[in-house]
């Protein structure tokens, strides 16, 4: 009695079927486990896994909602949010008409793990997972290749199993990665995710081992959920000034659940700058800013919440109507209604793109 | 605005919250302590349903340290983004003077009386014995 059954109609603008770059299916220790060795299943079950996060077990801040997800979300019929298929495609998929969707889990996959041959066998069973517990069952469904990003030969031939593959949508690494983004030591992945054809996606939080701002930890959680562009601004600055898209003119980078304000800002300060001091960074060809809106796609939620939302829409601009990817994050409690997500005043066209054209062209879903 | 009878009184005890669908919305109707308040179920943030939100109480401080919780399961949280609002009045405790859960008004009546109409008794049975919610909408 308590549940609205709602409409999917309600959305009152006729709309494409979405594409949706973000989605987290949630699965157990013990459904990875039949694609885990027996030497890595006791390791676990005798030291578990380490997370290069000092003193924490678990997340290092209470969240908003428990498990950071919808309150609605839970299933039914038992288990966590978005760990139940049926509800899944009840509740989201089949109500808002998703076309396709990105998985990008985040736990158990190893990602973040000090022990590389666990973080790489981890990483490789959440992947056969995805595929198995999740695209078998629902092709819509995109899996992502989880990679033990901290070791870049563990990760490269993760990847190159997954060459070629059509189920895999991307390469995916969490925010907060041990190094900036653009130290050499993470380039053998990005030749590796060039070759196979696929974009990397980068997806907020990780575990770095070092604090989540350069001065410290925060005091509360809501600094957290804040501080990932903070870091990714930092990540996106070194893949640029590193020069990383002039030795892999290929290669595409999305940027998952990060917002998208602080983007132009960031080109506007480096192209600044550069203008002074080309000579310290030779190897730049172009404007940073160029790489930026060359190379980087961004995911819309969490959506910007200007007072004037005219604001944001000229941030769009900026960014290029071509680079922006719907993203609901479900079953997370910031999760954005597709319906309800994007600024009202867009034209059809622009719409359509977000939804779901400037996905099918990066992922190349036909 | 027409009349409608969403429950009858003891299908919505203290502290509960029902649904009711009345005239395509949905309205969700709280029973606090014996008086009844109805909103919209559509969170104006961002459209979560709020009856699947938690209740909760009004947390105030005036300094860190300094706490008080006051007017307990007077709250509703939305599911979602965990917008806060207060029941009896539908105003958002995020933004107050902008946003606010359009609150209906709600009356207690008698069966007898109902029975004589001009009530809409959608999918509510009414008997002259019992005493039903009404929400206006």
């Amino acid at each position: 009695m308590n549940i609205e059954v709602r409409q999917p109609q309600l959305g009152a603008k006729a709309r494409v079927g979405i594409f949706d770059c973000d989605i987290h299916p949630k699965s157990s220790l013990e459904d990875l486990r039949p694609y885990l060795s027996n030497r890595w299943w006791d390791y676990l079950q005798t030291y578990g896994q380490r997370q290069r996060h000092g003193y924490v077990k678990g997340f290092p801040y209470p969240k908003s909602q428990p498990l950071a997800s919808r309150r609605d979300s839970w299933p039914p019929g038992g288990g966590l949010p978005a760990s139940d298929l049926d509800f899944m495609r009840q509740q989201h998929l089949d109500f808002y008409g998703i076309e396709w969707g990105v998985m990008n889990p985040l736990s158990p996959t190893g990602q973040g793990e000090q022990n590389d041959e666990l973080s790489a066998a981890m990483a490789f069973a959440a992947n056969e997972y995805q595929l198995e517990g999740w695209n078998r069952r629902d092709p819509r469904l995109k899996a992502s290749v989880v990679i033990p990003y901290e070791n870049s030969e563990m990760s490269c031939a993760e990847i190159r199993k997954r060459a070629g593959d059509r189920r895999f949508a991307h390469v995916l690494f969490l925010s907060r990665t041990s190094e900036l983004l653009g130290k050499r030591r993470y380039w053998p992945i990005f030749e590796a995710a060039v070759e196979a054809g696929l974009p990397i996606g980068v997806h907020v939080f990780g575990s770095s081992g070092r604090p989540m701002s350069s001065t410290g930890w925060p005091s509360f959680y809501i600094e957290e959920i804040t501080e990932h562009s903070a870091s990714l601004q930092a990540s996106v600055a070194s893949l640029i000034v590193e020069g990383v898209f002039e030795r892999f003119p290929e290669l595409k980078i999305v940027l998952i659940e990060a917002g998208f304000a602080w983007i132009p800002a960031l080109g506007w300060r480096l192209d600044q700058n550069w203008k002074r001091m080309k000579d310290e960074v030779p190897h730049l060809k172009r404007a940073p800013s160029e790489y930026l809106r060359e190379h980087f796609w961004v995911s819309t939620q969490p959506m910007e919440e200007a007072e004037d939302p005219d604001h944001v829409i000229d941030v769009m601009e900026w960014i290029g109507w071509d680079k922006i990817l719907f993203a609901s994050d479900y079953p997370h409690w910031d999760f954005d209604d597709p319906f309800l997500a994007l600024p009202p005043s867009l034209s059809e066209e622009r719409r359509n793109k977000i939804y779901s054209g400037n996905a099918k062209a990066l992922y190349r879903f036909d | 605005m027409a009349k409608h009878v969403v429950a009858a009184v003891g299908d919505i005890p203290p502290g509960t919250r029902r649904l009711a669908q009345v005239n395509g919305r949905a309205i969700v109707v709280f029973n606090l302590g014996g008086e009844f308040f109805a909103l919209n179920n559509r969170c104006p943030h961002r459209g979560g349903s709020l009856c699947q939100g938690r209740q909760t109480g009004l947390v105030e401080s005036d300094g860190p340290g300094n706490y008080r919780y006051s007017r307990p399961g007077e709250i509703i949280r939305c599911p979602w983004h965990g917008w806060e609002f207060d029941i009896r009045t539908g105003q958002s405790w995020c933004d107050p003077t902008r946003v606010r859960a359009r609150p209906y008004t709600v009356s207690v009546q008698p069966g007898t009386r109902l029975v004589a109409g001009p009530y809409v008794a959608e999918t509510v049975p009414v008997s002259v014995e019992n005493d039903y919610v009404v929400v206006e909408a």
